[in-house]
């Protein structure tokens, strides 16, 4: 188990390229130890790129990586003691499920007795005791992620356990049972574990903390409800949650700023870091879940014009525009359904303001 | 149970049917027709049933080619699969020299088969060949027209010169469709590069081996052209193989009958050493 510490990495594929082109650009990050952390973000942002770099089957071109303090830039995956769950699963088809999961403990010179409690005691977690003696080559590909994750869990000294989308090729209804099998194997091992996806439920579910990648930063680390919540940067609002965020693009005036002819009253701190910002491109995000539709027309609500409403079965989304501009609406249960128009307003304590795409936030807390 | 049935639909299947009949049962069917008569002129045969069989398989002169013949092709395998392997792993992966050896790879197999004879006649000789010339230098007295394993290790160091290539490019195809997953696994694992070979590229390359395997059994079991030009079967009868008895036998002293009757023979026995290799490789994955 170890914490690992990403200290001014940076990572670029061809470094003879001028300007050069960075994969990872450069970031301090750090994975406390026995955490499960998701590295989440949409293709190509960098996040297996970052993966390959801890387990080691990438040297990164810029910055170091440490584990419990200990620089291993130079050391190879065999020798830092993690394990790695690909995309695809990895089995030695010819062996048996038995032999793929004693192959890491031969490796290392483990006894017979030692192999035989320690693959008997993994394959009952990972539920693998019925098909101990089948061929892996034989097996379901969700049998056979596990026995891939089983050749990490097997090992003592793991410091850390990588995944690597490990469900993409997982059929539906099996991907929450192994996802739930992940969390409660990370309850009993306590072991580092990073998990890479693009989806942000399997993150959400399996993940303590979320780091969000997006073109080659971690873009924000935290909580999947401060993630939610308080996204910051107008990349994580648009990323997490389902519709994404709704922004409007706001100007400057007296009252704080304004959506066309409508004002919002902005916080101490909003109006502070305005006033020190130069920047025009400013915007108000808020979600779709926080956008209050009103039955009737009363005095704070802007009357939007309906476009569709879509059923998503437990809830609806309602697609509205409100000068020009489009936002979607999450209705609650048995609400009444809107025709043409609506009425909408913004909870101020939902709104949050955007300059140059960063959050500004709503109190200062360091002033 | 009410589908309209048309046995018009047999029409569609014609055209192959006499495509198949004209390029494989009516040839084969011409051969097995002689192998059970005995035929002077058209209108004198004689049905002699398996009598040419007993006689093909009792003559011991064939018996010996038939043994000669397995002894090559074993050799052959046992030579050009492992060799074949171990030249595609060292192979480069990637990048100028990968193209350039792939190139130098093939370039054996581009010449014609008469002509690879001729090379290696002319290469193994004494006097004027480089090879031959330089084994008698160096003190070995080497002379594949008249000693007999001299003779045998040409043949056997010709097939290898001309087939490995193609053992090599099937492997080195084999090796490259492995995705790199299965190496970093490995190389997190601590496998070793043996346990790498063993468990991972060996399985890999057992679909490309299958193909390989077959296609140099039956290559060289049919073998005819090479030793023919370098040795013509010589010395003695010491490298004369099954396809260039049954060319004796047939175009040479005439004897139709027992001809068609080793062809047969030659044919099944082909066809029965192949499934075997199929089989043994293919169903030893099924548990």
């Amino acid at each position: 188990m170890a914490e690992i510490h990403l200290k001014s990495l940076a990572h670029s594929y061809d470094t003879t390229a001028n300007p050069p082109e960075y994969a990872i650009r450069q970031m301090d990050h750090i994975w406390h130890d026995g955490g499960a952390f998701a590295l989440l973000g949409p293709s190509g942002c960098g996040k297996s790129t970052l993966l390959n770099i801890i387990s080691g089957l990438l040297k990164p071109s810029e910055g170091d990586v440490l584990f419990d303090g200990v620089r291993v830039n130079d050391i190879p995956p065999q020798d830092r003691n993690i394990a790695q769950v690909f995309q695809f699963p990895v089995v030695y088809d010819t062996m048996s499920v038995f032999d793929n999961l004693a192959f890491p403990l031969r490796n290392m010179g483990a006894g017979v007795a030692k192999i035989n409690s320690k693959v008997t005691e993994i394959a009952a977690i990972l539920e693998l005791t019925d098909v101990l003696n089948k061929k892996a080559a034989n097996l379901t590909a969700d049998e056979k992620q596990k026995v891939s994750m089983g050749r990490g869990l097997v090992r003592d000294d793991v410091s850390a356990i990588l995944f690597d989308e490990p469900l993409t090729v997982i059929d539906p209804q099996l991907k929450w049972k192994l996802r739930r099998k992940l969390k409660q194997i990370h309850e009993r091992f306590k072991t580092t574990m990073v998990y890479v996806t693009h989806d942000q439920l399997e993150a959400s579910t399996f993940a303590d903390k979320i780091a969000l990648m997006y073109g080659g930063q971690v873009v924000q680390f935290g909580t999947p409800r401060e993630l939610f919540e308080q996204p910051n940067h107008t990349f994580v609002g648009y990323f997490i949650g389902s519709p994404g965020m709704n922004f409007l693009e706001v100007k400057r005036c007296k009252e704080g700023v304004c959506f066309g002819d409508i004002a919002f009253p902005l916080s101490a701190a909003e109006k502070k870091a305005l006033q020190h910002s130069t920047s025009n491109n400013l915007k108000l995000g808020i979600r779709p879940e926080f956008v209050h539709v009103w039955d009737k027309p009363n005095s704070q609500a802007q009357q939007a014009n309906v476009e569709f409403v879509e059923d998503l079965g437990t809830y609806k989304i309602v697609s509205l525009t409100l000068g020009g501009v489009s936002i979607k609406a999450r209705l609650q249960e048995d609400q009444k359904i809107p025709h043409q128009s609506a009425y909408i307003s913004f909870p101020e304590q939902w709104l949050m303001l955007y300059i140059d795409e960063f959050l500004v936030e709503k109190e200062n807390d360091d002033e | 149970m009410n589908k309209p049935h048309s046995n018009k639909a047999w029409f569609l299947v014609l055209p192959v049917f006499i495509l198949v009949a004209f390029s494989a049962i009516v040839p084969l069917m011409t051969v097995v027709n002689y192998s059970l008569q005995d035929i002077f002129d058209v209108s004198t045969r004689y049905f002699v049933g398996t009598e040419w069989y007993r006689e093909i398989l009792n003559d011991s002169r064939l018996q010996d080619s038939l043994v000669r013949q397995f002894i090559f092709s074993g050799s052959v395998l046992l030579i050009e699969i492992p060799l074949g392997i171990g030249v595609a792993l060292m192979m480069p992966k990637s990048g100028k020299w990968s193209v350039i050896s792939l190139l130098v790879l093939a370039l054996p197999l581009l010449v014609p088969l008469n002509v690879v004879g001729t090379i290696w006649q002319i290469f193994g000789r004494a006097d004027i060949g480089l090879f031959g010339w330089a084994l008698n230098a160096i003190g070995i007295d080497y002379n594949y027209a008249a000693n007999p394993i001299d003779a045998w290790l040409t043949v056997l160091l010709m097939d290898v010169w001309h087939w490995t290539s193609l053992v090599a490019l099937l492997s080195f195809s084999g090796l490259r469709a492995i995705p790199d997953a299965y190496y970093q696994a490995a190389s997190i694992d601590r496998a070793s590069a043996w346990a790498v070979f063993r468990y991972i590229q060996l399985p890999k390359l057992k679909s490309v081996l299958l193909i390989g395997v077959l296609l140099r059994f039956m290559d060289s079991f049919m073998i005819y052209t090479e030793p023919f030009v370098l040795t013509g079967g010589g010395p003695g009868n010491s490298t004369t193989f099954l396809s260039q008895a049954l060319t004796k036998m047939a175009v040479g002293q005439f004897d139709i009958g027992p001809a068609g009757a080793f062809s047969i023979i030659y044919f099944l026995i082909i066809l029965l050493v192949s499934w075997l290799f199929y089989t043994a490789m293919t169903h030893s994955d099924n548990k």
